[in-house]
């Protein structure tokens, strides 16, 4: 396998085991979470805070070279504009991560734990991402 | 270890895999994106994503498997809303460019406002819709 891809598979494993060891992979818990005005449960600010926190302090040591070490450019979003799609985008997300607990990691992390819901939500999941396809073609 | 210092532990993996990502491979570990670029590759840019995904699945299935006191997969959630919330999902995130990942943890980490707008806004309509199923509907 090339270095490139193996370099993915190992963040990729790194990722899935952050997200099952830190509960995410739980909808319970991540309602729980959002839940702010019910039964609120504070753990998942601890991963988000861990997660958010180790890469604010270490993207900027990595960004500081001139390209990765694998590839030639880092690629990340030019873009600067908070629009209206965006916005939009975000909160039809939130929506949905809201209505059942999943949001994208943590569902396709359920293929791997055996969860039942998750070939109801991931085939739907799916099917959102080729609606906007389709929608934004027209 | 208690609760958070176990949540705190796998969000700084999920830190470091979003690092190692974009040290290596110089690539955003936005998994609604890469999920995005398995299901309408580029030349030459499918190879490492789908590696990605992989290691996510696997990882996650193993830690579950393996560590007692792992949460297991909630079974009993209704289908409708699965469904449902998988197509906003899908649709949001790839209208709004990113999710959890993309613009939570990867996003917040070099600074971006775009994504911190996207955050703001996919956590307060979350959180809304969290309360609207929880206290209002049932």
């Amino acid at each position: 396998m090339k270095k490139f891809s193996l370099a993915a598979l190992f963040s990729g494993a790194l990722f899935g085991l952050g997200l099952a060891m830190s509960g995410m992979t739980d909808p319970r818990r991540v309602l729980g979470f959002l839940d702010v005005f019910g039964d609120f449960d504070p753990t998942l600010l601890f991963v988000l805070g861990g997660a958010v926190a180790t890469t604010t302090l270490l993207f900027r040591f990595v960004l500081r070279r001139g390209s990765p070490v694998l590839a030639d450019t880092f690629q990340l979003s030019n873009l600067k504009h908070v629009d209206r799609k965006l916005l939009g985008g975000a909160a039809l997300f939130g929506i949905g991560w809201g209505i059942a607990g999943y949001c994208p990691g943590p569902a396709l992390a359920g293929l791997g734990i055996g969860s039942i819901e998750a070939l109801w939500f991931i085939p739907a999941m799916l099917a959102g991402i080729l609606l906007h396809r389709v929608v934004n073609r027209a | 270890m208690t609760t958070w210092m176990i949540a705190l532990a796998g969000g700084v993996l999920i830190g470091l895999s979003a690092t190692l990502l974009l040290w290596l491979n110089g690539r955003v570990a936005g998994v609604s994106g890469i999920l995005n670029g398995v299901l309408f590759p580029n030349a030459g840019d499918l190879s490492w994503r789908a590696m990605f995904l992989l290691g996510l699945i696997v990882a996650a299935g193993l830690y579950t498997a393996l560590v007692p006191g792992a949460p297991l997969p909630r079974t009993d959630y209704s289908r409708v809303a699965l469904v449902v919330a998988g197509l906003l999902v899908g649709f949001g995130t790839r209208m709004g460019n990113g999710c959890t990942s993309g613009h939570g943890v990867c996003g917040l980490g070099r600074f971006s406002m775009r994504s911190l707008a996207a955050v703001l806004t996919f956590m307060a309509t979350a959180i809304a819709t969290t309360f609207v199923v929880r206290h209002l509907w049932s």
